[in-house]
């Protein structure tokens, strides 16, 4: 239609009554997670993280039993083989099988990694939730005390830890390294929630809530811990990776899971000490596993971030 | 500031007195004591005489009082696997192969980490950025023992003129350097790359353009300056990862530093040695955080410390 066109009153309608049918919402509602998740999607280095990481999942679920010889079994007359038809990953300096070795070393070191991160989260949740609900004062001294306790050095408790119940002879338990790593851990995730739930709770929602004769744990169950969800993920996730490389770490002290349970920590460092005689092959498995382990968390933690960050929606 | 100095200060002398407690208490509930496991068949006499000798003998309070006192004076006792060298001497002949490794590492990672960095978010999604972000993914994603080992094993043992391992001379020290410097020097690139990016999208930055600044001018005097300040907040972090990184890499290229003796005395159970460089790394680290903040105030002028602290 150009410029020119004369208007008539013949080419106009009058609008159906039925005004409540044009205010409906025909296309269905997104939610805040459906939202997130749309946008992940988006994130191609994110989703390949998420896939490897269901991958090696799997693969340290069912890996173990895949192979035909368990991970403790040492066969003297199979030593140190490389990777063949029987061995898919070769064996080791004792005649055990890499395969199973390698999965069942994921499994534990993604469980230590997991399990840290749960308890770090619960931890923090409840400490920083009640410092930023209670008063000015208890607030001020509860965060006087983490403080301290997160200037203490990450790894140096850790390795104090584990000096001290390894040397008990029952040596260094899957519990003994998981606690190790979330008694200074918890103390980023607190001040993150206590952060959020002081911002929060000026909110309107919180306080009409309030003036609704809602109590405090009331609005920190229903409305503020909901809403602080999403930062507390990408902590999640990225400690995760965190603690699996602290484990590594603490094997290559001595002070990993005990033998013969393997983690990829205690893998990576028995390969190191048979590669001076050329068995390469022993140690770059496992390094490329906990590699990917730890590419793929940061990665979907970095990709979480950018998918949750309301400034960066268009 | 003077305020906050002051309580800052107070802080870390607090954090510091709980973690000399702590390792105290900790290496004192290890069952039994250090020379009952291990030759059974000493003679009655010479394991009083031991016990004597580094005090075990005396009641727990007053061997932690001693232990505080002598902490104070910067004694931390003889090493009980050594007969040679006490735990003074051990740090002191350690740590400046151990800090020479560092700051050399330091040094690699804050030249190159924020140049990456501001590279990346200055080429934004093109491909000067896809390089610095590969490199900054594979800094954070693959462990520095495992970096440190295919060092060793794809490059030490092609290139004659570097070797495997060892300490003397320079070129002892580059492939170590490297491989310790990597993770922090991608944390760096990484924090850099956004601080930058949201930095060139400030209002001052256009004024700056607007007012026909030279480009080289804008992104160095406007946008890095104020881009760099994050990554000046986290150097206490990054200090204290290549503390714990060189424990690995030390071991692994055999330097004779601070880290391995600390490896060391963990296998050997050198419950004094394990005490004192504790310690000492706790008073490094926790000096270096301090250090870090009120340096931070200083240049950061937006930091305005009030009368109540912060």
């Amino acid at each position: 239609m150009d410029s020119n066109t004369i208007y008539t009153k013949e080419m106009f309608q009058k609008a159906p009554r039925e005004l409540r049918e044009s205010e409906t919402i025909k296309r269905p509602s997104i939610s805040y997670w459906s939202d997130v998740w749309r946008r992940l999607k988006l994130n191609k280095l994110a989703m390949a993280g998420l896939v490897i990481l269901i991958i090696l999942g799997i693969m340290s679920i069912i890996g173990p039993y895949m192979s035909d010889f368990s991970y403790y079994e040492q066969d003297y007359s199979a030593i140190n083989l490389r990777p063949n038809k029987s061995y898919w990953f070769g064996t080791d300096e004792l005649g055990r099988d890499l395969f199973s070795r390698v999965w069942l070393g994921t499994r534990y070191s993604l469980f230590i990694g997991i399990a840290a991160a749960l308890i770090d989260f619960g931890i923090g949740v409840i400490y920083g939730g009640i410092a930023g609900m209670a008063s000015k004062r208890v607030d001020a001294i509860m965060m006087r005390i983490a403080e301290v306790i997160y200037s203490i050095p990450y790894m140096l408790i850790v390795v104090l830890i584990s000096v001290v119940f390894s040397s008990t002879g029952a040596g260094t338990s899957m519990f003994v390294l998981i606690l190790a790593m979330t008694i200074t851990g918890w103390v980023p995730m607190a001040n993150l929630v206590r952060g959020q739930v002081l911002q929060l709770k000026e909110s309107e929602y919180s306080m009409a809530s309030e003036s609704l004769g809602a109590s405090k744990s009331w609005i920190l169950k229903k409305h503020i811990i909901p809403n602080t969800l999403g930062p507390i993920l990408v902590n999640v996730t990225l400690t995760i990776p965190r603690a699996i490389f602290s484990e590594a770490t603490l094997s290559f002290m001595s002070l990993g899971l005990q033998a013969p349970r393997p983690s990829l920590g205690t893998l990576v460092s028995d390969g190191l000490a048979v590669m001076p005689i050329g068995l390469f092959y022993q140690i770059l498995i496992p390094a490329i596993i906990i590699s990917l382990v730890m590419f793929s968390f940061n990665v979907l933690g970095d990709g979480l971030r950018d998918a949750l960050d309301p400034r960066l929606r268009k | 500031m003077s305020k906050y100095f002051v309580r800052r200060l107070a802080m870390s002398v607090v954090t510091l007195w709980v973690i000399v407690t702590i390792t105290f208490i900790l290496m004192h509930s290890v069952p039994g004591n250090p020379f009952a496991n291990e030759n059974k068949n000493i003679p009655e006499v010479v394991y009083q005489n031991l016990l004597k000798k580094y005090g075990l003998d005396k009641p727990l309070s007053e061997q932690y009082l001693i232990y505080l006192k002598n902490i104070v004076r910067w004694d931390f006792g003889e090493s009980m696997k050594s007969n040679t060298e006490t735990v003074n001497e051990m740090i002191a002949r350690g740590f400046p192969v151990s800090a020479q490794l560092g700051l050399q590492a330091l040094l690699i990672a804050l030249i190159i980490g924020p140049a990456l960095g501001a590279i990346a978010a200055l080429y934004q999604n093109r491909f000067p950025d896809y390089i610095s972000m590969i490199v900054s993914i594979i800094g954070v994603s693959v462990p520095s023992f495992v970096m440190g080992t295919f060092l060793i094993q794809f490059v030490a043992r092609n290139v004659d003129w570097l070797p495997i391992g060892g300490w003397g001379e320079w070129r002892h020290t580059i492939l170590p350097s490297f491989a310790l410097a990597l993770m922090p020097l991608a944390q760096i690139a990484r924090l850099m790359r956004s601080s930058m990016l949201e930095v060139l999208g400030q209002d001052y930055i256009k004024t700056a353009k607007s007012k026909g600044i030279s480009r080289t001018a804008v992104i160095l005097k406007h946008a890095v300056r104020n881009a760099i300040l994050p990554v000046v907040s986290i150097l206490g972090t990054t200090v204290s990862n290549l503390l714990v990184g060189s424990f690995v890499i030390e071991k692994i290229f055999g330097v004779p530093g601070l880290g391995m003796f600390f490896v060391n005395s963990i296998y050997n159970r050198d419950y004094t040695l394990i005490m004192g460089v504790t310690v000492f790394y706790a008073i490094i680290l926790i000096s270096m955080l301090f250090i870090v903040d009120i340096a931070y105030t200083l240049i950061d002028p937006r930091i305005r410390l009030t009368k109540e602290g912060r």
